[in-house]
């Protein structure tokens, strides 16, 4: 399974593991906050998802590099404020390079340090871990993560604005203002779950 | 007062934090699956909350006397975690009782976006001392009118039949999506 488990950690499967076997937000049901409240739109979600990604690469790499140093009494502090360090990076840098998705955004830039995925990953893997196995993991995660956002952003603004990416497919009167709103939100990601536990019930009874 | 009212109704209905804001989904989901508990957690988060905002106020100050609100995120949230941590200890030795009605909820908290999130907002909107704190106090009311209503929902889901895939979470999802269509009727709803 995963890198944990053995002695020599393949790097590949750690990624893919991420992406795709234990997706943090289609599998594991973390970060569901985040997760409805930025994929209004493709690019918010992926916006959003490299800004995640970010954090986690850096915030896994380093709790790794100090987990003989950390004492385990006070590892969840120690972990939250390598966490919110590398946060307030991202968020100066959007700040400062790309102001529109900084703006549209808001508030759940700074959410990103309670985000469960990367103190998730950083309790789960990067304590336990070698630095470069844990800077896979983060990225791996973190793109799973992203892809879980394109794919909710692509649906909820196809269906709600009749756009792609920003490029008009049809005629906006005709998209369900709906999928943009906060209900649609709910909608689309219960719908998304269900679809991925529908695939993994089909791919177990194929396996037996 | 008229400003008091308005946050009050804008927090609880019009911009409620999990339905509409999408703040604070992780302890939606996860306890809410019995009232009595989606209750306590409430209560829980009403009153870290309104402290938060209360604390992160007078934080946000020094910050900016110090001239460093670049520091806003590490410092809030080391100070939302502290406080955690300081309200637990002081319930455990001043109201048992309480503390174990609410002890299982109160560490989960420091991870609930909502609280953090209320602290930004807060600066964000510039409120006063006394507006943050009756911004805090009311969000965490609407948060708990949200949860207590989806557990009321998700209880008499329990006996009802529903497609293998849908089990478990994808459908608490889907009357999640109902419970935010009605909270948007109250979208028009604006007194100032």
């Amino acid at each position: 399974m995963s890198g944990e488990a053995k002695n020599k950690p393949n790097l590949f499967k750690t990624l893919l593991n991420g992406i795709i076997f234990e997706n943090p937000v289609m599998v594991l049901l973390l970060g569901m906050c985040p997760t409805l409240a930025t994929s209004t739109s493709a690019i918010n979600g992926v916006g959003m998802g490299i800004a995640t990604t970010a954090v986690l690469i850096g915030s896994n790499l380093v709790i790794s590099l100090l987990r003989k140093l950390i004492p385990s009494k006070i590892r969840i502090a120690s972990y939250i404020v390598v966490i919110a360090t590398f946060v307030t990076i991202v968020q100066l840098l959007l700040q400062a390079y790309i102001p529109s998705l900084y703006n549209s955004l808001g508030l759940f830039i700074p959410l990103i340090v309670v985000n469960c995925i990367v103190l998730g990953r950083a309790e789960a893997f990067a304590s336990k871990n070698g630095p470069i196995v844990s800077l896979v993991d983060g990225l791996g995660m973190g793109l799973g993560f992203t892809l879980t956002l394109a794919i909710m952003g692509t649906i909820r603004e196809f269906l709600g604005a009749g756009t792609l990416f920003g490029m008009q497919v049809y005629p906006n009167e005709f998209g369900a203002m709906l999928m943009t709103m906060p209900c649609g939100g709910f909608l689309t990601l219960g719908c998304v779950i269900a679809a991925v536990q529908f695939i993994r019930s089909r791919g177990k009874k194929g396996a037996k | 007062m008229e400003t008091i009212f308005a946050i009050a109704l804008g927090a609880i209905l019009v911009e409620n934090y999990v339905l509409v804001q999408f703040l604070g989904i992780c302890p939606f989901l996860g306890v809410s699956k019995k009232s009595d508990t989606a209750i306590g957690m409430g209560l829980a988060v009403i009153f870290v909350m309104a402290l938060a905002s209360a604390v992160t106020y007078l934080v946000q100050q020094l910050l900016i006397l110090l001239d460093i609100t670049y520091m806003q995120t590490i410092a809030f949230i080391l100070v939302i975690a502290t406080l955690v941590q300081l309200v637990e200890m002081f319930l455990q030795k001043a109201m048992p009782a309480l503390y174990t009605a609410l002890g299982v909820y109160l560490p989960l908290i420091t991870t609930n976006c909502a609280v953090l999130g209320s602290a930004v907002l807060n600066t964000q909107e510039g409120y006063n001392f006394i507006e943050s704190v009756a911004y805090g106090t009311f969000a965490g009311v609407g948060f708990t009118l949200a949860i207590v209503l989806f557990a009321n929902v998700r209880e008499r889901q329990e006996f009802c039949k529903c497609p293998k895939a849908f089990e478990g979470i994808p459908i608490a999802l889907v009357s999640a999506s109902l419970l935010a269509l009605c909270f948007m009727g109250f979208s028009g709803l604006k007194v100032w």
